[in-house]
């Protein structure tokens, strides 16, 4: 047989879950009680962020040095695979219950809320004054909607150049050279940082001078909570891809054999797309 | 060739691996992580029983004896909650821990160190819901579907339920990404999908119906949490939501739910049938495809749960005919059954009890559904103890008493020890007479106006609630007895015979002795 493992490598038995179950409980618990107000919550919160990132490095660094050992075969790669796939499929269903919230307002509640029979309800709240974007019929405080063309179609052209990026990256790493990898990898991060930047700055001009926030009804929950779901996926993104470069700094992967690499590709591609379907449905229509 | 590689480098197994609790703190191996789920699971059945136990007290006799109602809404929500995610689904994640590889051949589950997080994160959430009683403000208290406004107004204990389901999703993700991978990619060389086993079939579809809507429950849930404390108006009318979102993603996610808790007791009754009939299972293929076609089917039913929270008669309609749509590939799966006991040289060990009694009084269930599913009848009936009736008989006399059957099936595999087939029996026989007991006379109550959740009724409610209450406390006795009789087994049973079902023909019983080694199938089986 050839280098690879003919056996479906099986771990052996292993501290970090039980790491990783520890730090969930105490995430767990730390943020019901922060919601509340309760001063035991923040020290909890505290303890289980140390732990989960403890519990990242130490997990993960294991899952490298594994890999780099070739205990991985192909069959063990092919489950990777699998597991990366639906892992993104279950990110996309996330997406979907809050785009299907957005949905559900702009298309049934709000119109809903508008006509004649809500009239004793809100009289002032109709056809007219219930134009999206709006804050809904019981919320009195004014904002300015956010328009697409200025920040975030940037935004949008940083994302979609990332990805080229990327796959140039990809493909300089099938091609064995490893200098060219890297330097597309550090540009892929640069831009992807410096969308989150940008996307930093547009909630501040949101909260200062649109007086746009979460509390801004039916268009303020929809925009935060989606642009900031993404705004965090593009930041795990980030740092995940800055793994990756790291490792290409050490040696890790070959040309033909790192699929650690193309997992994270996969999951920024996905990033990417979500972002189409906000900079559409959010910002656009 | 050895087609596992155990700890690193292949120098053996079962050589270093820690003993005592750490053994089952670390274990990657899918027996131990099965184990371990299924005994979670009997435990929070346990907990969630006494529940249901304080519910009936209460509901002996009209008038408010026991629980006030603020803490009976407690023990209404928790018992839903624990029962469905601290039992009912881990105790079918931890049969596919254990069966899965056994029944198509690898040697363990794909992701084996992943697998003991799902296992371990479970007690996490556990522990959220369970504490959650002695925060100030109690439980949870909106029902186990928690509606808003109501879960937006509770206190602490809805927080932390609302992070104890984060969790438990998580967990269920990467236990179901897990099985569709193994199944997917593991399957013992020559074991083509169309011939694999019913059960690993149906949690490979119930595996992609998990990943398709937990992430929607864990979407649904954060917008509870920021509607709760971050200001946000995904459930509130004055900012243009509106309460009623909250019901379609939730139920977007809760109809392919109970599906996910049904699916994989499908399977197993598709695995027992034939072995006590000894007559392969009747219309294989189109076992396989109506399974798909019921969880199709389940992604767009939801709304039946909601005919009267305010819907335009056009999807009313929808919903009720795609509803009733669901009980003909339901009903090519009972016919099946039926077809392959007919003829059959039968014999009745407690496995084909429960498998019997499964097909009987799930068969009630499933007319009780669709009667719900006609909207001018569900009008009358929702929220009542009609729809209370409807989804114990498919939930407990279908998903737990498959469970049963499983764990009597199973269990001379698992130990290498037979249960006792008299205690085996006395189960049965007792759960059969006090389920019916407890639930039959609900569809009356339903159907004469009582309400569900409500810890007082009107005084004609009460001959048939003192009967219910007879029975579930007779039910929950009984399950003590199950208790004892998997504890006598795993303690002191007979030796079991290798094969002790001689119709049984799914590897874990021809390919591998009994009791199950700790590692089975280094070397794939070839399968003709
Ligand atoms: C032929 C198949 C079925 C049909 C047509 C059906 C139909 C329905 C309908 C229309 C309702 C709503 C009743 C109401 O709230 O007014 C309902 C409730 C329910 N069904 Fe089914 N059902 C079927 C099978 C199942 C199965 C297999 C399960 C679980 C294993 C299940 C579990 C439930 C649960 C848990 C509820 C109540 C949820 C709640 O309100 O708390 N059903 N069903
Ligand atoms: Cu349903």
């Amino acid at each position: 047989m050839s280098q690879e493992s003919s056996h479906y490598y099986v771990p052996a038995p292993s501290l970090w879950p039980i790491v990783g179950s520890s730090a969930l409980f105490f995430l767990g618990f730390g943020a019901a009680l922060t919601m509340n107000k309760m001063e035991l919550g923040y020290g909890m919160l505290a303890v289980g962020f140390a732990i989960l990132i403890y519990m990242m490095f130490g997990w993960f660094g294991e899952v490298a040095k594994e890999s780099e050992a070739g205990e991985y075969n192909g069959s063990v790669d092919t489950s990777f695979r699998w597991g990366m796939g639906w892992f993104i499929l279950t990110e996309v269903m996330f997406f979907c219950a809050f785009f299907g919230a957005l949905f559900y307002m702009r298309v049934f509640s709000i119109p809903w809320l508008a006509d004649a029979e809500h009239d004793l309800l809100w009289p002032a709240f109709n056809a007219a004054t219930s134009a999206w974007p709006t804050a809904g019929p019981g919320i009195a405080d004014d904002f300015v909607e956010m328009g697409a063309w200025g920040l975030p179609a940037i935004n949008t052209a940083l994302l979609l150049t990332s990805g080229v990026t990327l796959t140039i990256a990809h493909h300089a790493l099938r091609a064995g050279d490893r200098a060219k990898t890297i330097t597309w990898m550090i540009a892929t991060v640069a831009l992807g940082v410096i969308f989150l930047a940008c996307q930093i700055y547009e909630y501040g001009h949101a909260y200062e001078d649109l007086n746009l926030k979460m509390t801004s009804g039916a268009y303020g929950s929809t925009f935060f909570m989606l642009t900031g779901f993404h705004g965090f996926h593009v930041c795990v993104g980030a740092i995940m891809l800055t793994v990756i470069t790291f490792r290409l700094k050490a040696g890790h992967f070959t040309a033909d054999k790192h699929f650690g690499f193309e997992g994270v590709a996969w999951y920024w591609h996905f990033v990417d797309v979500v972002w189409l379907g906000l900079f559409v449905f959010v910002y656009l229509m | 060739m050895a087609a596992v590689q155990d700890h690193g480098h292949g120098h053996g197994h079962d050589d270093h691996h820690p003993t005592g609790i750490m053994r089952w703190v670390t274990t990657t191996n899918h027996k131990d992580i099965g184990s371990m789920y299924l005994w979670f699971s009997l435990t929070m059945f346990f907990i969630g029983g006494t529940l249901a136990m304080g519910i009936r007290a209460e509901l002996y006799q009209p008038g408010i004896q026991i629980l006030e109602p603020e803490l009976f809404n407690q023990f209404t929500t928790l018992h839903g909650l624990i029962m469905v995610f601290g039992a009912i689904m881990p105790a079918f994640v931890g049969l596919a821990n254990w069966q899965v590889p056994m029944m198509i051949g690898a040697p363990d589950m794909a992701f084996a160190r992943m697998n003991n997080w799902s296992f371990w994160l479970l007690p996490v959430a556990g522990s959220l819901l369970i504490v959650s009683f002695f925060v100030p403000g109690g439980a949870a208290a909106g029902g186990w579907t928690f509606y808003p406004p109501l879960s937006v107004q509770g206190g602490l204990g809805v927080d932390l339920m609302i992070f104890a389901i984060h969790i438990l999703g998580a967990s269920s993700i990467m236990g179901s990404i897990n099985i569709i991978t193994t199944i997917l990619n593991m399957r013992a060389p020559g074991l083509t999908l169309m011939k694999m086993p019913m059960f690993v079939w149906t949690w490979l579809i119930t595996a992609y119906l998990l990943v398709l809507v937990m992430p929607v429950l864990a979407g649904v849930v954060t917008m509870l949490l920021t509607d709760r404390h971050f200001g946000t108006s995904f459930f509130n009318a004055a900012g243009g939501g509106d309460p009623v979102l909250f019901q379609h993603i939730f139920w977007f996610f809760g109809h392919p739910e109970v599906y996910i808790m049904i699916l994989p007791a499908f399977g197993i009754v598709s695995e027992i049938i034939p072995t006590f009939a000894r007559k392969p299972l009747f219309g294989y293929s189109s076992m396989v495809y109506a399974t798909a076609s019921i969880a199709i089917l389940s992604c767009f039913v939801w709304a039946h749960h909601m005919f009267t929270a305010g819907m335009p008669v056009t999807g009313q309609l929808f919903f009720m005919y795609a509803t009733m749509l669901i009980a003909v590939p339901t009903a090519v799966k009972v016919f099946n059954w039926t077809a392959t006991m007919w003829r059959g040289s039968m014999t009745f060990e407690t496995p084909m009890l429960f498998s019997i009694g499964f097909i009987f009084l799930f068969v009630i269930g499933g007319f009780s559904g669709v009667i719900c599913a006609i909207v001018p009848i569900d009008i009358q009936v929702q929220d009542t103890y009609y729809v209370i009736a409807h989804f114990h008989y498919v939930l407990v006399s279908g998903a737990l008493f498959a469970l049963f059957a499983a764990a009597y099936y199973w269990l001379p595999k698992w130990t290498g020890n037979m249960y006792s087939e008299t205690l085996g029996k006395w189960h049965f026989w007792l759960s059969m007479f006090f389920f019916n007991a407890t639930f039959f006379v609900q569809h009356f109550l339903g159907l004469a106006g009582m309400p569900r959740r409500i810890p007082d009724y009107a005084l004609q409610f009460a001959d048939f609630n003192k009967i219910s209450s007879i029975g579930a406390f007779g039910f929950g006795l009984t399950q003590v007895l199950f208790l004892y009789i998997v504890i006598s087994c795993i303690r002191s049973g007979e030796k079991a015979p290798e094969k002790p079902w001689d119709g049984a023909t799914t590897l874990e019983w021809t390919h591998l002795p009994t009791p199950a080694p700790y590692h089975s199938f280094e070397t794939p089986p070839v399968i003709k």
